[in-house]
């Protein structure tokens, strides 16, 4: 093989080009970074108003939970993550239990978000609520012959439930805090009373199982809030309705859910995102951000929009979000063995 | 310094490089998976037990039903369609086909979205076959997976098999005839097994595919082996767990492929030029509208309707939401997959030739490990990635030569998952494009004075036009499609088309997600176009 002398200034042409394959170091002027599984078209806005008032810029990278986290896991102390921002609050207690996040100690925050929809030991906050409660057909089912979550297991429902899929992280919060309320035995008994009760196998998303009750395929399902929401804003004329279930049974309640976030373990730029999330719970934030989804804001003096605040008020159940997250695996297990998909 | 050595290899021949080819490709595909199943970890002996009992039996029987329904679609299409266009001459016939090709444009997760959104229980058409007492079939079922995914999967064994179909040589199949064979015995003995390894290299892409899907099976409703990994991951949050299930689905893919390697029988090379190719028949009257109406209604439901679905979507929301983001989207797709497309290729003809310069099986199975990466599902992979590149970060930092992260979050990281997941794709069309070249080729270059690198430029590269356009413009295709490794190893802002697809079907809002899903169909079809086109001319040449 011939080989011509090589001009230096070819490895250094390759060296450069190598170079812009790969981080840029940073600047004195840095962004707080966010890592979210809340999707862009949600945050974006929001965003751009936390950067208009404070001057802080933001940037954020997108993708699943579970790949966040690994990612967050995997860079360690190198993160450039400053927030992590997600959905569920198992993920966000998984977060904490694998040691992402840090503890922040803000009255400001403790003041704002009541103490059922953040970490007791801080380290995250709920900054919108969700419910997942049941939706119905009225041109099929009264209201007064829907009751609990449990009762949706009595043979009277057969054929004419619909539901979600077990692999979301909804139905898995939801399973979780039944089997705090009632133990693994009840509750694997309850879910299998559902999947008898099934009338066509558990579909991709809330949205399918909503259109499913209003074409009649069945009469109720489990949604959460935001969804039904949504489709009733683009169709208003579908026979769909919002029931609230457990408001009559003691310590119970409407199973609500947060989206929320935290302070990451390493961040480099703590202030500014301990400020940033302390902004998000401001009235003025937490309007823009439970509104653009259809959420309710975290704050309690803060009221959800128009469309929301119409569906009626209900009673939450009391129990703490977090304790779903320590509960997820095994909720996720007896799913499986009770046959639902 | 550098002088001296590359002096030194040089007088040792290219063996050298193509083994140091070979073993730095094979180990960049084995270090990550075996960092993920040995690092991440001790399994939890519930969850090992559960996912045993509860999760894997059903997924082994799906991914297995899965795999073997989508063989056999994929085979039947594609091996049909590519003898029909190829031996035949019918109304249309130029047109099919391209138009066969244009399914790649198009991602399967795609096709599962609008399949549902016709055919599932609330759809339009749903609710007006109820009104008559009908029920459609059911879409979210493993024949609906077997369905949505051949007709996704099929060009890779349709091309594969056209272009070996079209290599051959009429005089054979004369031969056959003279010899007392049917036609159709003729076709049985002789096209068949000779377009077989072409057919073989499609069928294992295809399937590999269809291993690693996720946003498929996910959409509707089939526990896969894939999904089982994800579940593992996700849901019961034992990533070790899960990553001893990666490395043996890649295990089964691998003793597999080698298996498939084994039973392979020996091919040898025959050039069309030097025996002339087979004269078309010309089919008349109802057999040439049926080749016609066959052509038309495979790319009807593999193309016509997911995109007139899309179109239609896209269209009752007014356009609204294309914006500026969704342009530089589009740029960034195009932008990451064009170069993807040319270092892919680039590496995966090196790995190709380095196999020819020395056909040792070591170097042969040290391809067939840098190759794996296809079968893995892209979430798992990018994990494996992020592990040891994140750990190099550690340490640069830890030396004091960096205060950031310099891999972790980079182009750099993206383009090597990308690399190790589609490096099979570039390789498959050039490792079987080198193999149909004769070996005297090479001995008579080499008489003649030319290096290896000489011979690879200005012997093979121009005989490999096909394979190499075959490749880069899958590669192509299949990057600018891919999601899971993409969404998580972006820089910030490198937003793709697939991660705005993602952005609204995460959200449950399928109609939101067909204009960027339109875009990818969009930006793919420019690079199949364009392989049509390449390959047509090369057709002419050899014609």
């Amino acid at each position: 093989m011939s080989i011509r002398p090589l001009r230096p200034f070819r490895p250094l042409a390759l060296l450069a080009l190598c170079a812009g394959l790969l981080n840029a170091p940073a600047h004195a002027a840095d962004p707080v970074v966010i890592y979210s599984a809340r999707s862009a078209p949600l945050i974006t806005p929001l965003f751009a108003a936390f950067t208009r008032d404070t001057g802080t810029p933001v940037q954020f990278i997108t993708d699943k939970e579970g790949p966040l986290l690994a990612r967050l896991k995997a860079e360690g102390r190198n993160t450039r993550a400053d927030v992590l921002m997600t959905v569920d609050a198992g993920n966000l207690w998984q977060a904490a239990q694998e040691d992402l996040l840090q503890a922040i100690d803000s009255p400001a925050l403790r003041a704002a978000i009541p103490a059922h929809l953040r970490d007791p030991q801080q380290r995250w906050f709920g900054l919108s609520v969700r419910a997942r409660t049941i939706a119905y057909n009225p041109q099929r089912v009264q209201p007064s012959q829907l009751s609990t979550y449990e009762d949706l297991a009595d043979p009277k429902w057969k054929g004419r439930l619909c539901l979600r899929t077990s692999k979301k992280v909804y139905n898995q919060s939801l399973v979780a805090l039944l089997i705090a309320e009632h133990g693994q035995a009840q509750t694997q008994e309850l879910v299998r009373g559902w999947v008898a009760n099934l009338a066509t196998p558990p579909f991709a998303d809330d949205t399918q199982a909503l259109q499913a009750v209003a074409q009649g395929v069945c009469d109720v399902t489990l949604v959460n809030t935001y969804y039904f929401g949504r489709l009733m804003h683009d169709q208003p004329q579908l026979p769909l309705a919002l029931f609230w279930p457990n408001q009559s049974v003691a310590g119970s309640g409407v199973h609500v859910n947060v989206s929320g976030a935290g302070v990451t373990r390493y961040a480099k730029h703590p202030a500014q995102a301990r400020a940033l999330i302390e902004w998000l719970a401001t009235p003025k934030a937490q309007s823009l951000y439970a509104d653009v989804d259809l959420e309710y804001p975290a704050r309690a003096d803060v009221p959800p929009t128009a469309q929301v605040a119409a569906w009626g008020r209900f009673t939450p159940n009391p129990r703490n979000v977090a304790d779903a997250g320590q509960l997820q695996a095994q909720a996720v297990m007896l799913m499986d063995r009770a046959g639902y998909r | 310094m550098i002088d001296l050595l590359l002096r030194r290899w040089a007088t040792l021949g290219p063996g050298p490089w193509a083994w140091a080819l070979g073993l730095a490709l094979a180990t960049l595909c084995a270090v990550p998976l075996a960092w993920l199943a040995l690092g991440a970890g001790t399994v939890d002996d519930q969850v090992a037990a559960h996912v045993r009992s509860q999760v894997l039996p059903d997924a082994v029987r799906n991914t297995l039903a899965l795999l073997a329904g989508v063989g056999l679609g994929v085979s039947a299409l594609g091996v049909s369609l590519g003898w029909l266009v190829t031996a035949y001459e019918f109304p249309l016939r130029r047109l099919w086909v391209w138009a066969l090709l244009l399914p790649l444009a198009l991602p399967a997760y795609v096709g599962a979205f609008v399949w549902v959104g016709l055919l599932d229980v609330t759809s339009p058409l749903a609710q007006w076959a109820r009104t008559q007492g009908w029920a459609l079939p059911a879409v979210r079922s493993l024949p609906g997976a077997v369905g949505v995914l051949t007709l996704a999967l099929y060009p890779y064994v349709y091309l594969n098999a056209r272009a070996a179909f079209s290599r051959q040589s009429g005089r054979l199949v004369e031969a056959a005839r003279a010899l007392g064979h049917s036609r159709t015995s003729a076709w049985w003995r002789v096209s068949l097994p000779l377009a077989a390894p072409g057919i073989a290299a499609g069928l294992a892409l295809a399937l590999m595919e269809t291993l690693a899907d996720f946003g498929s099976v996910a959409l509707l409703g089939v526990d896969t082996f894939t999904t089982a990994i994800y579940k593992t991951w996700l849901s019961l949050f034992s990533l070790p767990a899960a990553a001893r299930l990666a490395l043996g689905l890649v295990g089964a893919v691998g003793l597999a492929l080698a298996v498939g390697h084994l039973l392979r029988v020996r091919h040898t090379a025959v050039s069309s030029k030097s025996l002339g190719a087979c004269p078309r028949r010309v089919l008349h009257g109802p057999q040439a509208w049926a080749a016609c109406a066959a052509c038309a209604g495979v790319v009807a439901l593999s193309f016509g309707v997911p995109m007139l679905t899309l179109l239609v979507w896209a269209v009752n929301l007014g356009w609204a939401q294309f914006d500026a983001r969704l342009a530089q989207a589009a740029l960034r797709t195009l932008s990451l997959g064009g170069a993807s497309a040319v270092a892919i290729t680039a590496l995966a003809l090196g790995l190709a030739y380095a196999q020819r310069l020395v056909p040792h099986p070591a170097l042969n199975a040290l391809a067939r490990l840098a190759t794996l990466g296809y079968a893995l599902p892209g979430a798992v992979l990018a994990v494996a990635v992020v592990l040891p590149l994140a750990a190099l970060d550690d340490a640069l930092i830890q030396t004091g030569w960096r205060d950031g992260p310099l891999l972790a979050g980079s182009l750099a990281a993206l383009a090597l998952a990308l690399a190790l997941r589609f490096l099979a794709v570039g390789h498959g069309p050039l490792h079987a494009g080198l193999r149909a070249i004769t070996l005297h080729m090479d001995e008579a270059a080499q008489s003649l004075g030319l290096s290896a690198l000489q011979r690879l430029w200005r012997v093979h590269r121009p005989l490999l036009r096909a394979p190499l356009w075959t490749a880069a413009a899958l590669v192509l295709v299949d990057v600018m499609k891919e999601l899971p490794i993409t969404l998580m190893l972006r820089p910030f802002g490198w937003d793709t088309l697939a991660v705005h697809v993602f952005e609204w079907t995460s959200e449950g809002l399928w109609a939101l997600a067909a204009l960027p899903a339109l875009g990818i169909a969009a930006v793919g079809l420019g690079p199949v176009v364009w392989l049509v086109h390449q390959l047509e001319s090369q057709h002419a040449h050899a014609d």
